[in-house]
């Protein structure tokens, strides 16, 4: 099982840290990261592996809101987009 | 890996353009609850209501939560209550407060089914069920009341049609200290679909299993934001295929939420509802698809065929994405319940007589009309036979909920809150059917009904 982790917003030092540490605090493996950031916006999408973890996907969604200050973050299931873009 | 630009494709969806399943509906069938004791007969429903449905707002929360799209509403269905009600006997009202119990016990946002079929003629528990709804309206919060008085296989019911009209005034009336809202929850059908899961008109027919759930999606805002990135000069085999598209990616999460729901419950899977459902949110509206299309203001010359283009187009596309199609299945048009169309009826673009047309090429009727309060019962009788007869003849589903707005005059406005929105009085022709009305008998089933 894996999920999908969006972070959108003003680029500032140690976005990356904060998100990859919170997910490592939830036992949550991170397989791919795909990272931009133009002129001084950041947007990230990051691909982990769920199976694992050792909490909900809710609770660490809450971590990483509280963790990761002023950033736009969205925890999704990654049914949701094979669901949507693939037939 | 996932493409990244559909990732953010689908975060902007429900972000930004209102994406969103309407409604998860669980139907429930209630008739092993009948009793010929009216008292146990309220007993069991509530009973079984509150086991069935018990887990079912929580599993929806915890659905959006994983998938991160909002769920709106949960809601029940349930059989016809004319049908317990004319095995128990006794005051049908009685069942509407069970049901606006058990629907505060499972915490759903509507709970339909205090209906009647009679598009061919009413049985006791029918005709006691049409006179109980004004009080069972105005003395519940969450019940919703639909009757289906003509279909394309039977004709119409014009004695059902002559005592609609008057429920619907006699329902307004009793709620007028409440913007009279108790018309606003109250559907008159033709070709009633057994399996919508959308209120005001949801109920569970008696064709369907012991309990199934049904999905409604929605995403006016989504249709409307991809056609506003197009070319302005697409051509118009374009614009419905853009929509298709749009449609096809809705329905599939519409799909996998679906699924995913029945499972967590273990009731079986229904139908999806491929509408396009607008809520009064800015950008989540139908009628700005039209306008987006072309027209400068829904109502105008070409409405008919947009409206036509594009529900075509979105059951195109969402036959593909999903196993099971049903209940109404189409673009909505209600009034109050749409910014653009709120617009267009306050500007005087749009009127009741398109709204009319408009209802022979969409998936519903004239729905959340504000009438004047002064409309006379047999004059809404005939917009309800009105709007039967273009179900009846293209075999599709029609119906009327107008809200007679007691006390005000064509311009003032009604004002519902949350999704059921608000508007302005409209105005309605006010030469006098009563001679037809007054008449009564059966309008004989067309030709169209000959099918075997």
């Amino acid at each position: 099982m894996k999920a999908v982790i969006t972070v959108i917003g003003k680029d500032m030092v140690g976005i990356l840290a904060k998100v990859s540490g919170t997910c490592a605090d939830a036992n949550a493996n991170v397989l791919e990261v795909n990272q931009s950031v133009l002129q001084e916006y950041f947007a990230m999408v990051m691909l982990i592996d769920i199976s694992a973890m050792n909490c909900s996907l809710d609770k660490l969604r809450e971590n990483l809101d509280k963790n990761v200050d002023g950033m736009q973050i969205h925890v999704m299931h990654e049914d949701i987009f094979d669901s949507m873009h693939r037939i | 890996m996932l493409n990244m630009n559909d990732i953010l494709e689908t975060i902007t969806m429900i972000q930004e353009e209102n994406l969103d399943i309407r409604t998860i509906t669980m139907g429930i069938s209630l008739l092993d609850c009948a009793d010929s004791d009216i008292g146990r007969s309220c007993e069991k429903t509530y009973d079984k209501i509150c086991s069935y449905a018990e887990h079912l707002v929580s599993t929806g929360e915890k659905i959006e939560k994983k998938y991160g799209i909002p769920i709106v509403n949960k809601r029940i269905s349930v059989t016809p209550i004319a049908l317990i009600a004319g095995a128990s006997g006794g005051d049908p009202v009685r069942y509407a407060l069970t049901l606006d119990k058990a629907a505060k016990q499972t915490g759903v946002n509507f709970i339909g089914g205090f209906s009647a079929l009679v598009h061919k003629g009413f049985s006791p528990g029918d005709r006691r069920l049409i006179a109980s709804i004004p009080q069972a309206l105005s003395e519940t919060e969450f019940v919703c009341s639909s009757v289906n008085v003509g279909s394309t296989k039977s004709g119409i019911n014009m004695d059902a049609v002559a005592l609609m009209g008057n429920a619907v005034l006699e329902t307004a009336e009793c709620t007028k200290n409440r913007q009279c809202i108790g018309a606003a929850k109250l559907v008159v059908f033709c070709n009633a679909p057994e399996d919508n899961p959308f209120m005001a008109g949801a109920f569970h027919g008696p064709g369907e299993p012991d309990c199934a759930l049904n999905v409604g999606v929605s995403g006016p805002g989504v249709v409307r934001a991809a056609l506003a990135k197009m070319d302005k000069g697409s051509d118009l085999n374009e614009v419905a295929n853009v929509i298709k598209k749009t449609a096809f990616k809705i329905t599939r999460m519409g799909q996998l939420v679906g699924t995913e729901a029945s499972e967590a419950l273990g009731v079986p899977f229904g139908i999806i509802d491929l509408s396009l459902a607008p809520t009064p949110a800015v950008g989540d509206s139908v009628a700005h698809i039209l306008e987006e299309i072309g027209l400068e203001q829904c109502g105008a010359c070409g409405t008919t065929a947009a409206l036509a283009m594009l529900n075509d187009a979105v059951k195109k596309g969402g036959l593909m994405a999903s196993g099971n199609v049903g209940g109404l299945s189409g673009a909505f048009i209600p009034v109050t319940e749409d910014a653009g169309m709120i617009a267009a009826a306050r500007s005087g673009a749009l009127t009741i007589e398109k709204l009319e047309a408009m209802t022979a090429v969409c998936s519903v009727g004239l729905d959340m009309i504000i009438i004047p309060g002064d409309t006379p019962a047999d004059t809404i009788s005939a917009m309800i036979a009105d709007e039967a007869a273009i179900g009846m003849i293209n075999s599709k589903t029609t119906a009327v909920r107008v809200i007679p707005a007691i006390g005000l005059k064509e311009g003032e406005e009604l004002d519902f809150g949350g999704l059921l929105g608000k508007g302005p009085v409209m105005k309605v022709n006010t030469k006098s059917p009563s001679g037809m009305i007054a008449r009564g008998g059966r309008i004989p089933a067309p030709v169209q009904s000959l099918k075997n």
